[in-house]
């Protein structure tokens, strides 16, 4: 296996990796977020303005965490630094 | 396909390059001030008002509305600031519809500078509300143990802020290139009627969370006199 196969491999590989799990534990959180904001929301009708804004601003905060994730997959797949290097070189030769 | 409207160049001399960001930034400038400008010509203060006047009442004052929700003590002042950020990452997303148009805001360029906005705006009307040194202060509070984390998090948030929205655009417009290359009959048209809707999330999101930062950059000294005088009298 020469260098260009180890890198497009594990860049692939670690793509799916970032992906599937930073997408897992946002999801999670972002469900007990959303569960717990229509508790309070059935328990107290009138502060339902505040907590939809708060349960927005929260829900971005645990959503950036996941884009994160899809943003790192994104550069290893389309933009990677390694891959442009090896290739760069393999050209040079 | 390409990962941001960066990518796509126009025209180009010498390490001049007009790229898509740039065109559709300068259009999406053009187009709200030119509006707006349009619309406010002939203001009637009277019941018999035009449709656009309305609308752009309702934008306005809706705007003033949720930022006195976050607690900023008076809404004017940051108006211009907070309401221009939202009406522009707002129309970047919201012109999405037109063929042909990628939003500026899918480049980390775009929303870079946006942030570094916010980044500077936040010390600005700190400052002019509560003074340099009352502004320097909230730096070391509670304790002065505090003063690297408070920096690290003047940081950090302007780059989640970046990030967030360049991210959420991106995934958009990529996720509908994808999807045209595997299912290219339905299933495009839904997602991007799901990116129309996560366009104007995030334009919410990126203005309230510019507002919640200015009002904690603004709000310490009040929220202090209060506590003293609820705890004195």
């Amino acid at each position: 296996m020469d260098s260009i196969t180890i890198v497009a491999m594990t860049s692939i590989i670690c793509a799916a990796l970032t992906t599937a799990i930073g997408c897992m534990f946002p999801a999670l959180s972002e469900g007990k977020a959303v569960a717990t904001a229509l508790t309070s929301l059935a328990q107290q009708p009138d502060a339902s303005a505040t907590i939809t804004r708060t349960l927005f601003v929260g829900l971005a905060m645990i959503e950036s965490t996941a884009i994160y994730c899809f943003v790192v997959s994104m550069i290893l797949i389309f933009a990677n630094p390694f891959w442009n290097h090896f290739i760069a070189q393999a050209v040079g030769k | 396909m390409h990962l941001s409207p960066d990518e796509v160049v126009f025209w180009q001399y010498g390490i001049f390059k007009l790229n898509a960001t740039i065109v559709y930034t300068w259009g999406l400038i053009v187009l709200l001030a030119l509006g707006s400008k349009l619309i406010t010509r002939r203001l009637s203060q009277d019941h018999n008002r035009s449709r656009w006047q309305n609308f752009l009442e309702i934008i306005v004052t809706s705007i003033v509305t949720q930022i006195k929700d976050v607690g900023i003590a008076n809404p004017r002042t940051s108006l211009g600031f907070l309401g221009t950020l939202f009406l522009f990452v707002a129309a970047a997303s919201l012109c999405t519809i037109i063929p042909g148009y990628e939003p500026p805001t899918g480049s980390l360029s775009t929303t870079a500078a946006l942030a570094l906005c916010v980044f500077v705006a936040i010390p600005m009307f700190g400052i002019e509300e509560q003074g340099l040194r009352g502004y320097l202060k909230t730096y070391i509070e509670p304790t002065i143990i505090m003063l690297p984390f408070n920096i690290i998090s003047e940081v950090s948030r302007t780059l989640a802020l970046a990030v967030r929205l360049f991210g959420n655009m991106m995934s958009g417009a990529m996720i509908v290139g994808i999807l045209l290359s595997i299912t290219p009959f339905i299933f495009p048209v839904v997602m991007t009627l799901l990116g129309l809707l996560t366009g104007m999330v995030q334009a919410y999101i990126f203005s309230i969370l510019a507002a919640v930062y200015i009002a904690a950059a603004t709000q310490t000294t009040e929220r202090k006199q209060l506590n003293e005088r609820t705890i004195h009298g």
